[in-house]
C-alpha cells in the first residue's frame, strides 16, 4: 500500500437530453414567470467597451440535419483582453460585459446567435499571444459530454496563422472549421459533429 | 459575488479529464448518439486564460422560489402533485475542497414522468402547478439544497420499450469554463436505473453509481418531505507550485 492522494473522481457526464431548454433557457421554452429572464441572454449593455459583433451559425449532425434542440454557451475576453472573473488576475474586465452567454438553437431554423463585442487577444501559457478567438461549449440530446471549440474570425488572418492553438491543427484544412466567417459586423460559424467537415473540438 | 478576499485566487490549469470515467462519445445503444458523436480525436489543450477562468453569478440573481419546484410555478395557494422531497449536498472539487458560489441549475418532468415541453407527446396528465425548473447557489461550504416533487419514470423513442428512470437533470459552473458539466441524478433503489440506454453509456459501474442519490433519512422532515443527498465533484486544479515561467518573465 501507499498513502492515498485523496482525490475524488469527477462527476459523470449525462446528455442534456430533449428538453434541456426547460432547465436553462425556460422563457424561450415558454414555462413563463419561474425567472424573470433567460440566463445569457444580454452579455452586453450600452456601456460596454469595443467592436460590437454578432456570433451566429447552426449546428449538424452526421446527416447534415441541422440541431434544433441543443444548446450552445459562449465565453470570451473583453475588449482589453480581459475576463469577467475572479481567477484573471492580469487586470480588470470591463464591468460592462460578462464575457458569457447562452443560447439555445431555434426550434425553427437551429441558428443560435450572440450578441457581443470582438474580444481582444489573451496570452497562452508560454506567453505568446493567442488570435482574438471566443470559448463555445455545445450540448444537445445524442451529445454525452458537452463539447468545447473555439470560433477565431477571418479577418484575422495573421494572427490565427500564429496563433498557437491553430498552429498544432496536423491536418490543415481543419483549420478552417474554427474560423467564423466575417459579413459587415456579423461572424458565421457553423458546428459540424461529425462527416468530412468535422469541427475541431478540444480536450481542454 | 462570492467573498474571494480569504481565498487565494484560483489560477491554476485543471487536472486532465478522465475520459474513460465518463460516457464516451459514440453509444450505438443511445441511437442519437451515432450522428451526433464527434469521430475524429479531439485536440488536447491544457487549459489557457480563456478556459480556466469562469462566469461568476451572484447570490442576488437568486429569487426566493428558485430552489422551490413544488411553489416556483403554482398558483398562489397551491402546489405541485407528488412526492414531496428535499434533493442536497455538496459541490466539492477532485481535491475534495468545496466550490463555492457554484450555479446549480435543475429540470425534470412532472410526478408522472410529463415535461413541460411543446415536443413532449407521453400521455401522462400536465400538472398546472408544476413548471420543471429550479436553480440555486453553493454556499461556502458547498452545500446547496432545493424542494421538488420525486420525477416519474417515463417512455422515449429509442429501442421499442425504452423508459428512463427517474432522474433530475442537473448544470453546474464552477470557477472555470473548462469545469462545466450536465449530468443526471437517479434516485437509490430504483431497478430500472440498470434498464437504462442513457445511464449504460457510462462504461464503469462505480461512475454510475456516483449519480445515484441515496435516501438520507437524517435529513427527512417528518410529516413534510423525504431527503436525498446527491454530491457532485467537478474537476480539481493543479495547485501552481512550479508552472512553467519563461525566464525573467
Ligand atoms: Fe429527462
Amino acid at each position: 500500500m501507499v498513502q492515498d492522494l485523496h482525490r475524488l473522481k469527477e462527476t459523470p457526464s449525462q446528455t442534456a437530453g430533449p428538453y434541456v431548454h426547460i432547465g436553462l433557457t425556460p422563457n424561450f421554452c415558454d414555462i413563463r414567470g419561474v425567472y424573470e429572464t433567460d440566463l445569457g441572454t444580454a452579455m452586453v449593455n450600452e456601456r460596454t467597451l469595443g467592436e460590437r459583433i454578432s456570433l451566429r451559425g447552426r449546428i449538424f449532425d452526421g446527416g447534415e440535419t441541422v440541431l434544433r434542440d441543443g444548446m450552445v454557451e459562449i465565453w470570451q475576453a473583453d475588449a482589453a483582453g480581459f475576463h469577467n472573473s475572479p481567477s484573471e488576475l492580469r487586470g480588470t474586465a470591463d464591468p460592462n460585459f460578462t464575457g458569457w452567454g447562452r443560447c439555445p438553437t431555434s426550434g425553427e431554423d437551429g441558428i443560435f446567435h450572440f450578441d457581443t463585442i470582438k474580444p481582444g487577444r489573451v496570452p497562452y501559457k508560454d506567453g505568446r499571444w493567442m488570435a482574438p478567438h471566443i470559448t463555445l461549449w455545445i450540448v444537445a440530446r445524442g451529445i454525452n459530454i458537452g463539447l468545447h471549440t473555439r470560433a477565431y474570425f477571418s479577418d484575422e488572418a495573421d494572427a490565427n496563422a500564429a496563433d498557437p492553438l491553430l498552429s498544432r491543427i496536423e491536418h490543415r484544412a481543419r483549420v478552417e472549421t474554427m474560423i467564423a466567417q466575417r459579413e459587415g459586423n456579423i461572424y458565421t460559424i457553423d458546428i459540424h459533429l461529425q462527416g468530412p467537415k468535422e469541427t475541431v473540438f478540444l480536450d481542454i | 459575488m462570492p467573498t474571494q478576499s480569504n481565498q487565494r485566487p484560483e489560477t491554476g490549469a485543471f487536472f486532465a479529464r478522465d475520459r474513460a470515467w465518463h460516457a464516451p462519445a459514440l453509444t450505438p445503444e443511445y441511437k442519437t448518439s451515432i450522428l451526433r458523436s464527434p469521430q475524429r480525436p479531439l485536440l488536447s489543450l491544457d487549459g489557457t486564460i480563456s478556459e480556466i477562468t469562469g462566469p461568476v453569478f451572484g447570490h442576488s440573481m437568486i429569487g426566493e422560489l428558485d430552489n422551490d419546484l413544488i411553489h416556483n410555478y403554482a398558483r398562489s395557494g397551491e402546489s405541485a402533485i407528488g412526492e414531496r422531497i428535499i434533493v442536497h449536498g455538496r459541490v466539492l472539487d477532485e481535491n475534495a475542497r468545496p466550490v463555492r458560489g457554484a450555479l446549480l441549475e435543475f429540470w425534470q418532468a412532472n410526478a408522472g414522468g410529463r415535461y413541460r415541453h411543446k415536443k413532449e407527446t407521453y400521455l401522462a396528465a400536465i400538472d398546472p402547478n408544476f413548471g420543471g425548473c429550479g436553480r440555486t447557489i453553493t454556499d461556502d461550504e458547498g452545500h446547496y439544497a432545493f424542494r421538488t416533487v420525486k420525477p416519474g419514470p417515463y417512455p422515449w423513442p429509442n429501442g421499442v420499450n425504452d423508459w428512463r428512470p427517474a432522474h433530475i437533470h442537473f448544470s453546474v459552473f464552477g470557477h472555470g469554463f473548462a469545469q462545466r458539466l450536465i449530468t443526471q441524478m437517479y434516485f437509490e433503489g430504483d431497478p430500472m436505473i440498470w434498464k437504462c440506454p442513457i445511464v449504460q453509456t457510462i462504461p464503469d459501474r462505480a461512475a454510475i453509481e456516483q449519480l445515484i442519490a441515496p435516501l438520507d433519512w437524517g435529513q427527512t422532515i417528518p410529516m413534510d418531505a423525504r431527503a436525498f443527498k446527491f454530491d457532485i465533484v467537478l474537476r480539481g486544479r493543479r495547485s501552481t507550485l512550479f508552472e512553467n515561467r519563461l525566464e525573467g518573465n
